[in-house]
């Protein structure tokens, strides 16, 4: 029951924002780019909370589902949702391909190997121009259109992506309390144990870090969509990075944590705006900060201070009852 | 066609030998203390930046400059260990790593506000007069970068083997308690690990910036390449950073001239990875066993 | 409990944004701008937001434009596409400006194109692709020259010092890639053969390895598109290499930045760029001296040394408020017409003549072929 609070909770803002804030920019543009961004982060924590495996090169399988969608659509004509299909498809045998040698790798080295990855996906696409259009970027992209009903408006939009969100973050859970997911956590702290109580863990890491592929495609295809245009540098390994610290942000192992990173990243560059020249060093600060000051991450942190609250409270009233007994 | 191969060649190992102090610097920071440092790049900034500043708008002779603008970047490297590594010590390796990308944006920030957006260069220390070696050509600051690199490198050398103190350093990051309890005072040792760093940095910055000019965004580029050359050497291995460091000079260098130019950066990626593959713990490195 | 605190403390500070934006009265001239202020092309929104804010605030202390108050609104992007989507987004539905003047790189012009024309909105893009305005997009004009237009006219150079065969190197980055894909376009019309073709990243900071391939080809003469250090490497590698061709860079290059940075070794090298650079050297007969030394003198008493991508932010701001005062309003729909119709406009970049099929207005003679003698530019013709 615990977890499906959390997920009542998201849903019902999810539900409630274009009511309480009907035509608000900050729900209907900044909401689904965070959004989006949520989507991301929550497949990316799979793989890093969960599985235990970094990856600085998450951006390239968003950016391998947005350009897939994107050249077959206005280059070929495809219905976007085969495309968003073939997206799929191709994210899943290059993930499948690199998964394993990659996965070998450990700690920085896996680090190193993701951002290596990331970078070479992202060159691909600057200099492959007959295909992606170089880094001007390839627009013209068709919108989605689901029976007959089409996404064409930003609310619109956010109600797809509101949607995806709620179902991916179900996915998660749902992954995370089956019997996958134990074996998943198990990776986490330590693999050698894991795969002395039998835990096939090639397989495991192989699995978890397509399945988190797949999504960021998905994810990609949507972007592509929802924005009608894309250029490489939106996928660069800057954009990896940012996606990382999403999910260290909000609290690594936990998918509510990863959707909250996603909210806040996004939101804050739009409310530092004001800050002109000061808006990059401010933000290093405040990220530097919370990472200081709440190492576990924004939710786990929070929650703990708050434990800790109560449990103080408890204590010391049942100190006074003690007393009162002596 | 020989001729080319030199060019080639000569410019690899002058790129090269900036990977080389960055990734050396990445490697004494995580050797110290088990931290990747993603703002190594933003000390070559600093260290070029403020060189440029104090020679040029404050008017002091180069020479005083650099001196200074060393000891500024190693005052900031001193900071970034006190105020926001060491207040997070026992965080997961993840986290410290986004503490330190805040930190280069954070440096980044006060960087552009200080100096503004605009590209610098300094003067060449030793005039622009290309030097011939049959058809290639080296300008004489390569040298320069060449020479203030294996210096510096065989200084680090030295330090960590001959000296009592560079000994304590290395204490501290086999075993952080055991150090601590014959009588090394960890904290200085950790203080000392990221002025070096800082140092190392700055240096390199200092040296490359009459070719290669910079800004205040020069640092991220330098980062990331320090620390594929970090890797690729094997992390936690001076000598084998610096290795990775020509190395992947000399590949970006060969593949632009030989190959394609376009493709250098994925080329040396590719390689690379295939390192990796190969070697998990890239060159140089000690297999890590893991921890039951 | 933490998500309910955390989107609270949100949504309460949205809502103080959103209502502080709209006290503005409507009697304004709401002028919306979103550039590439930081990032690797900020050396072209950094003078175009100076620009912008120095004659907004001239204006607006002379008592307005035709009695009205201009307010700038304006977003860093960083030349990233997707930030300038989103603030394209902001300054239409959050802060309901008038018109657009932005989009300091194509890749930025070129996204938020699609959105302008959806929400009907006048856009002034200060990019420099030839595909922001071929084919003509209703809501879209451009103040800069084309690259195409560049690569013309430095093929027209080539041509006349007898040039045939051409080494090309260019950035990766989209000004670069852009330039590159006009330049081997518009070869065969000019008998121009590329013998070579190398690029180089952004942030590169040796392209020996490049020029030493193309000193061992046939090539008469290096053309290099590109911005950023990049070009300016590449001149003193040029030279480091001993290699003795005419050096041709691209208006990318026109501002005082280049020549300090490759100092000597800019010597020589030609590029195609506006007459603003050369403001003083012009005839006094020439329609642009006045406007050019105005802007010149102005930029250089408040900020320093003038470059060509300043201007193209002043020729937008007074193409856009010139058109908003023939219309005698800020309807989009009519203050669009307007730009469409200007006529005999005199700004930095030239003398703008729009029309329906051509939404940028200028000519090939706005454009002069200039080479570095002594540290400053000199007109060859």
């Amino acid at each position: 029951m615990r977890y499906l609070r959390g997920f009542f909770i998201l849903t019902a803002i999810v539900v409630a924002m274009p009511f309480l804030f009907p035509d608000n920019y900050y729900v209907t543009v900044v909401a689904v780019a965070a959004g989006l961004n949520a989507i991301l982060a929550v497949s990316l924590n799979l793989l890093m909370g969960y599985a235990g495996q970094i990856s600085l090169g998450h951006a390239a399988f968003f950016g391998i589902g947005a350009y897939s969608s994107a050249i077959l659509t206005t280059r070929f004509g495809w219905n976007p949702w085969l495309a968003i299909v073939a997206g799929m498809a191709l994210t899943c045998s290059v993930a499948f391909l690199v998964a394993r040698p990659i996965l070998r790798l450990k700690g920085h080295y896996l680090a190193m190997a993701t951002l290596g990855l990331g970078i070479i996906v992202n060159i691909l696409l600057v200099q492959g121009e007959r295909w992606t259009g170089g880094p001007d970027g390839l627009g013209d992209i068709p919108t989605l259109s689901i029976f007959g009903w089409i996404v064409d408006s930003d609310l619109r939009w956010y109600i797809v992506i509101g949607s995806v969100l709620l179902l991916v973050v179900v996915l998660a859970q749902n992954i995370i309390n089956s019997r996958s997911g134990r074996a998943l956590r198990a990776l986490h702290g330590s693999e050698v144990a894991a795969e002395m109580m039998g835990i096939n863990t090639t397989a495991t890491k192989t699995a978890v870090f397509v399945l988190a592929a797949l999504i960021a495609s998905l994810a990609g295809s949507l972007f592509s969509h929802q924005q009608t245009f894309v250029s490489p540098e939106s996928f660069s390994f800057f954009f990896s990075i940012e996606l990382v610290t999403m999910v260290v942000l909000g609290g690594m192992a936990s998918t509510y944590g990863a959707v909250l990173g996603a909210v806040i990243l996004t939101f804050l560059p739009e409310l530092l705006v004001v800050f002109e020249e000061f808006e990059v060093m401010i933000f290093g600060a405040i990220l530097m900060l919370m990472m200081i000051f709440l190492p576990q991450g924004l939710l786990v942190g929070f929650n703990e201070q708050i434990r800790k609250w109560l449990l103080q409270r408890a204590r010391a009233s049942g100190g006074e009852q003690r007393r009162d007994i002596a | 066609m020989f001729d080319q191969i030199l060019q080639f060649l000569l410019t690899g190992v002058t790129v090269g030998a900036t990977y080389a102090l960055v990734a050396l610097g990445f490697a004494i920071i995580y050797n110290a203390s088990d931290v990747v440092n993603f703002a190594q790049g933003e000390f070559v900034m600093i260290g070029a930046m403020s060189a440029i500043a104090l020679s040029a708008s404050n008017g002091l002779p180069l020479w005083l400059a650099i001196i200074i603008s060393i000891l500024i970047t190693v005052g900031v490297g001193m900071a970034l260990q006190r105020f926001a590594i060491a207040p997070a010590r026992g965080a997961s390796v993840v986290t410290t790593i986004i503490i330190t990308i805040g930190a280069s944006i954070f440096l980044r920030g006060i960087a552009l506000l200080l100096w503004g957006k605009d590209i610098f260069a300094l003067p060449h220390f030793s005039g622009e007069t290309p030097i011939h070696i049959g058809e290639a050509t080296l300008l004489p600051q390569n040298i320069w970068v060449m020479g203030g690199g294996a210096l510096m490198v065989i200084g680090v050398h030295y330090f960590f083997n001959h000296t009592t103190q560079g000994k304590a350093v290395l204490a501290c990051s086999c075993n952080r308690t055991a150090a601590h309890l014959v009588g090394i005072n960890v904290s200085r040792m950790m203080l000392i690990a990221y002025g070096l760093s800082a140092m190392l940095g700055a240096s390199a910055g200092i040296l490359v910036a009459p070719i290669t000019f910079t800004s205040y965004e020069t640092g991220v580029m330098l980062g990331l390449k320090g620390f594929s050359a970090a890797i690729l050497g094997g992390m936690g291995n001076p000598m084998g950073a610096v290795a990775g460091g020509l190395l992947l000079g000399l590949i970006e260098s060969l593949a632009a001239g030989l190959i394609s130019s376009g493709y250098k950066d994925a080329i040396g990626f590719v390689i690379l990875l295939l390192v990796l593959f190969f070697r998990p713990s890239g060159l140089f490195g000690k297999a890590s066993a893991d921890r039951v | 409990m933490s998500i309910i605190k955390t989107i609270s403390s949100l949504a309460v500070s949205a809502i103080l944004t959103l209502t502080g934006s709209q006290l503005m009265a409507s009697e304004t001239i709401k002028i919306g701008s979103f550039l590439a202020i930081t990032g690797g092309a900020s050396f072209l929104g950094d003078p175009e937001l100076k620009t912008l804010q120095m004659y907004v605030e001239e204006i607006n202390a002379a008592g307005g434009h035709a009695g009205k108050q201009i307010e700038l609104v304006h977003y860093d992007t960083g030349g990233r596409a997707k930030d300038a989507v989103k603030f394209a987004k902001r300054l239409i539905q959050k802060d309901k400006v008038d018109l657009i003047v932005g989009g300091s790189t194509s890749g930025t012009s070129l996204a938020v194109m699609p959105l302008v024309a959806e929400s009907e909105i006048p856009f002034i893009s200060l990019a420099g692709s030839v595909k922001i305005i071929y084919p003509v997009q209703k809501w879209t004009f451009k103040m800069p020259h084309t690259d195409a237009m560049a690569a013309a006219k430095i093929y027209g150079d080539m041509r006349k010092r007898g040039i045939s065969k051409v080494a090309l190197i260019s950035g990766s980055g989209g000004f670069g890639k852009s330039g590159r894909t006009q330049s081997i376009n518009l070869a065969k019309q000019f008998g121009i053969t590329i013998v070579a073709d190398e690029s180089y990243g952004a942030k590169d900071t040796d392209m020996t390895a490049q020029l030493t391939k193309i000193r061992d080809t046939d090539a008469q003469a290096i053309l290099n598109f590109g911005f950023g250090t990049g070009p300016a490497i590449v001149t003193k590698n040029v030279r480091q290499l001993g290699i003795d061709l005419p050096l041709y860079q691209s208006h990318g290059v026109a501002s005082k930045k280049f020549i300090e940075l490759a100092g000597e070794a800019a010597e020589g090298v030609r590029l195609p760029a506006a007459a603003l650079l050369v403001a003083d050297q012009l005839p006094d007969s020439d329609p642009q001296k006045a406007v050019l030394l105005a802007y010149k003198s102005k930029f250089e008493a408040a900020h320093g040394p003038v470059s060509t991508f300043g201007g193209h932010a002043y020729d937008g701001l007074f193409i856009a408020l010139d058109a908003i005062e023939r219309a005698g309003t800020t309807d989009k729909a009519k203050v669009r017409d307007e730009i469409e119709n200007t006529k005999g406009f005199i700004g930095t970049a030239g003398v703008f003549n729009m029309s329906p099929q051509d939404h940028l207005g200028l000519g090939m003679d706005a454009f002069k072929m200039l080479e570095i003698k002594n540290g400053n530019w000199v007109i060859v013709e």
